[in-house]
């Protein structure tokens, strides 16, 4: 059982700011159903950059919620570039603390809000640009944001990285890694000058976010016109397992519908290397 | 802790993580932590006669298992069993560098598994369908010459399915090898029958039928080498060094007899409560699915998966509701990802991190399962409200 604040419990038993905002001119969305939470942040943005309202939808735990809540109520009033200053720190200490496997639901927020910013100054989102190096394979973590994770709060240790970033958090390949980053940050003031951006092939949070965008746009819609159903059940590099629902799932034609359609489809818009195959 | 939260205070629907200890248990363990202090090792009657209650409660254990006195060995815990069965089979048979397991086994095996794969040996890990289900011809073709023991679980904690025992018994013996099941979870619901169904080992846990924490037992089949886990005292006849929690083996003893004469209750009423339970939210509640294998399946366990919302945030609104339940997903357990059970059935993402499981127990009281189909489709429908993954419209 977490031990969580009493600020915590109020915000996630009574969120601020829930829902969509009508007439928003800014959304930043990070994170995704299969990392376990996501959070969709929306802005309205005077045009003399004061954030006037601000609004959430998370999916997550506990501490998710309430730090997307106060988030919203850390952001609304001020200016684009006051509100560019708060991270991660300002959201738990707003809540009175996280518990330290907790931090990366405050990360998240900052998070949503850089790219929420970027949104409305017209920037592409963090990911399309290169980023730095990708690390942990697992939750879509590069070197970059783990740098920034231990700069901004004073990390030591691996399990203090995956506790802030995620990272190192499901199968552990890339602990070794995170620990090198760790020596390296810590001899910082010699070795470190800068990081040299690497161009990378996309990583598998990319992939799977793609996937599940053109799976929900493109391909459910037309296996719905046959009362058929598709869904993502897992993914490994590029290999997609999906699952046939509804009238597809005993349709005997299903193996021609994945092959012709869903993978057709994916690899037209997502990677040709995409390889589909039912659960 | 400021505020204590006693039993009665809640709707306790979390039995697969533990059980209130019977009252009769408690009844028969009170004096044996005042007036008979004993060590049941002595030649002084006053400690000697600690052995006469520690086999009358081997009695009782073997009673409901159908097995004998003697192949009863107590333990302190459904873990340590596990343990000691795997290293015992292991250990006398030196030769043999194969284990088959599943992967939904609980970590108490899981981890000797990999431990296992560490030394060398060739593990195989078998997978189960989308309903939680092994594929019996799988492990039949899995069992080889060297194979050095196959440990299946009977019941699954999580979602509750139970594997055909039965045929699994006879595949593996009909191949020659040595089967250790993991039955914490089957041990009280499920009528088991070891004088008819050839296991070699099997693991109980007194926690999980109403018995204090910290008990356990090892069935060991008459005739099946072994090994000793912990070494020292002759307690229980070599096999078990350390001398004996006599509380708690008497308690585990009436615990099993209890359990015996509940057993139809269980199988019956238990059911029927959790079968309201389970309908009434899927009535109530839109994308919602039952992991697991409802044909087979232990009668007091429902899992089910709340599409686009997190378990953790569900059971801390419960708990608000002086509700407890527990969730297979990543937050709850301080781990990132969903549970391994959901993941081996591959249940989707979408759903995998909402799901919850209530577990009863004959305690369960048809009111309490009123209140949770009251409360539950509010607190869905909060959190759906909050996500951005619902589906709306
Ligand atoms: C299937 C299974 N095996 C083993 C155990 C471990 O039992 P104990 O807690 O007594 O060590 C449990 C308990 O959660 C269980 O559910
Ligand atoms: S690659 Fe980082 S946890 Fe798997």
């Amino acid at each position: 059982m977490w031990d969580y604040t009493d600020k915590v419990q109020e915000h996630f038993l009574h969120p601020r700011n829930v829902g969509e905002l009508p007439g928003a001119n800014a959304v930043g969305e990070v994170g995704s159903l299969a990392c376990g939470d996501a959070l969709k942040l929306f802005l309205k943005i005077s045009p003399d950059g004061i954030i006037e309202d601000a609004s959430f939808q998370t999916f997550g735990c506990a501490s998710a919620i309430a730090s997307s809540s106060a988030l919203t109520e850390l952001i609304k009033g001020k200016s684009v570039e006051e509100a560019s200053k708060i991270t991660n720190k300002d959201i738990a200490a707003y809540l009175g603390g996280l518990p330290k496997e907790k931090m990366h639901c405050s990360v998240m927020g900052e998070e949503a809000l850089e790219a929420a910013i970027r949104n409305w100054k017209g920037l592409p989102p963090r990911e399309q640009e290169e980023e730095g190096r990708l690390v942990c394979k697992c939750f879509g973590v590069t070197d970059t944001q783990i740098r920034k994770a231990i700069r901004e709060n004073g990390l030591t240790t691996v399990d203090e990285v995956t506790n802030f970033t995620k990272a190192g958090g499901a199968c552990g390949d890339c602990r070794e890694q995170i620990q090198d980053i760790l020596d390296e940050e810590r001899g910082a003031a010699k070795s470190f000058t800068e990081i040299k951006p690497v161009t990378r092939p996309m990583s598998n949070i990319q992939r799977m976010q793609n996937v599940m965008r053109v799976l929900d746009e493109d391909i459910r819609p037309r296996l719905a016109q046959d009362g058929g159903d598709i869904e993502l059940v897992d993914m490994e590099g590029t290999k997609v397992v999906v699952a046939m629902r509804g009238a597809c799932s005993s349709c005997r034609a299903s193996q021609l519908t994945i092959k012709d359609l869903v993978e057709k489809t994916l690899r037209e818009q997502v990677d040709p290397a995409i390889n589909v195959v039912e659960a | 802790m400021s505020d204590i939260v006693k039993g009665d205070s809640v709707i306790y629907l979390d039995n697969n993580a533990t059980t209130r200890v019977a009252p009769e248990v408690v009844e028969v363990m009170l004096p044996l932590f005042s007036e008979l202090y004993g060590n049941a090792s002595s030649m002084h009657t006053f400690g000697g006669q600690m052995s006469h209650f520690v086999n009358e409660a081997r009695a009782n254990v073997a009673g409901l298992l159908g097995a004998r006195p003697e192949e009863i060995v107590f333990t302190s815990c459904g873990t340590e069993s596990d343990s000691t069965a795997v290293f015992s089979a292991v250990e006398t048979q030196p030769e043999k560098k194969h284990f088959i397991t599943t992967r939904v086994e609980h970590p108490a095996v899981i981890a000797l598994g990999n431990l296992l794969e560490k030394r060398g040996y060739d593990v195989t890990w078998l997978g189960v369908d989308s309903r939680g289900r092994l594929d019996l011809d799988e492990l039949a073709r899995s069992i080889r010459k060297d194979t050095a023991l196959v440990s299946i679980m009977y019941a699954n904690n999580e979602t509750g399915t139970v594997f055909p025992v039965d045929d699994i018994a006879r595949i593996v013996k009909e191949r020659g090898a040595l089967l250790h099941v993991d039955a914490v979870q089957a041990v009280g619901k499920e009528p088991i029958d070891l004088s008819r169904t050839p296991i070699d080992f099997l693991a109980l846990s007194g926690h999980k039928l109403h018995a204090p924490k910290g008990v356990g037992v090892l069935y060991v089949r008459k005739g099946t080498r072994f090994r000793p886990f912990l070494r020292g005292g002759h307690q229980e006849r070599g096999r078990r060094a350390g001398t004996e929690n006599v509380p708690y083996i008497v308690g585990l003893g009436k615990a099993c007899e209890l359990a015996g004469s509940a057993m139809a209750q269980e199988r019956t009423q238990v059911a029927a409560l959790r079968d309201k339970l389970e309908r009434g939210l899927l009535a109530a509640i839109p994308n919602a699915i039952v992991n697991g294998d409802v044909e087979h399946r232990l009668p007091n366990t429902s899992s089910i998966a709340f599409e686009s919302v997190e378990g953790e945030a569900i059971l801390l609104m419960l708990n608000e509701f002086g509700i407890c339940a527990s969730s297979g997903s990543a937050c709850t357990s301080g781990s990132l990802e969903p549970s391994h059970v959901l993941r081996a059935m591959g249940v989707p993402f979408t759903y995998a991190h909402g799901s919850i499981r209530f577990s009863l127990s004959r305690y369960t009281t048809e009111a309490e399962i009123d209140k949770v189909l009251e409360v539950m489709p509010g607190v869905i429908k909060t959190l759906r409200e909050i996500s951005p993954f619902t589906r709306r419209g």
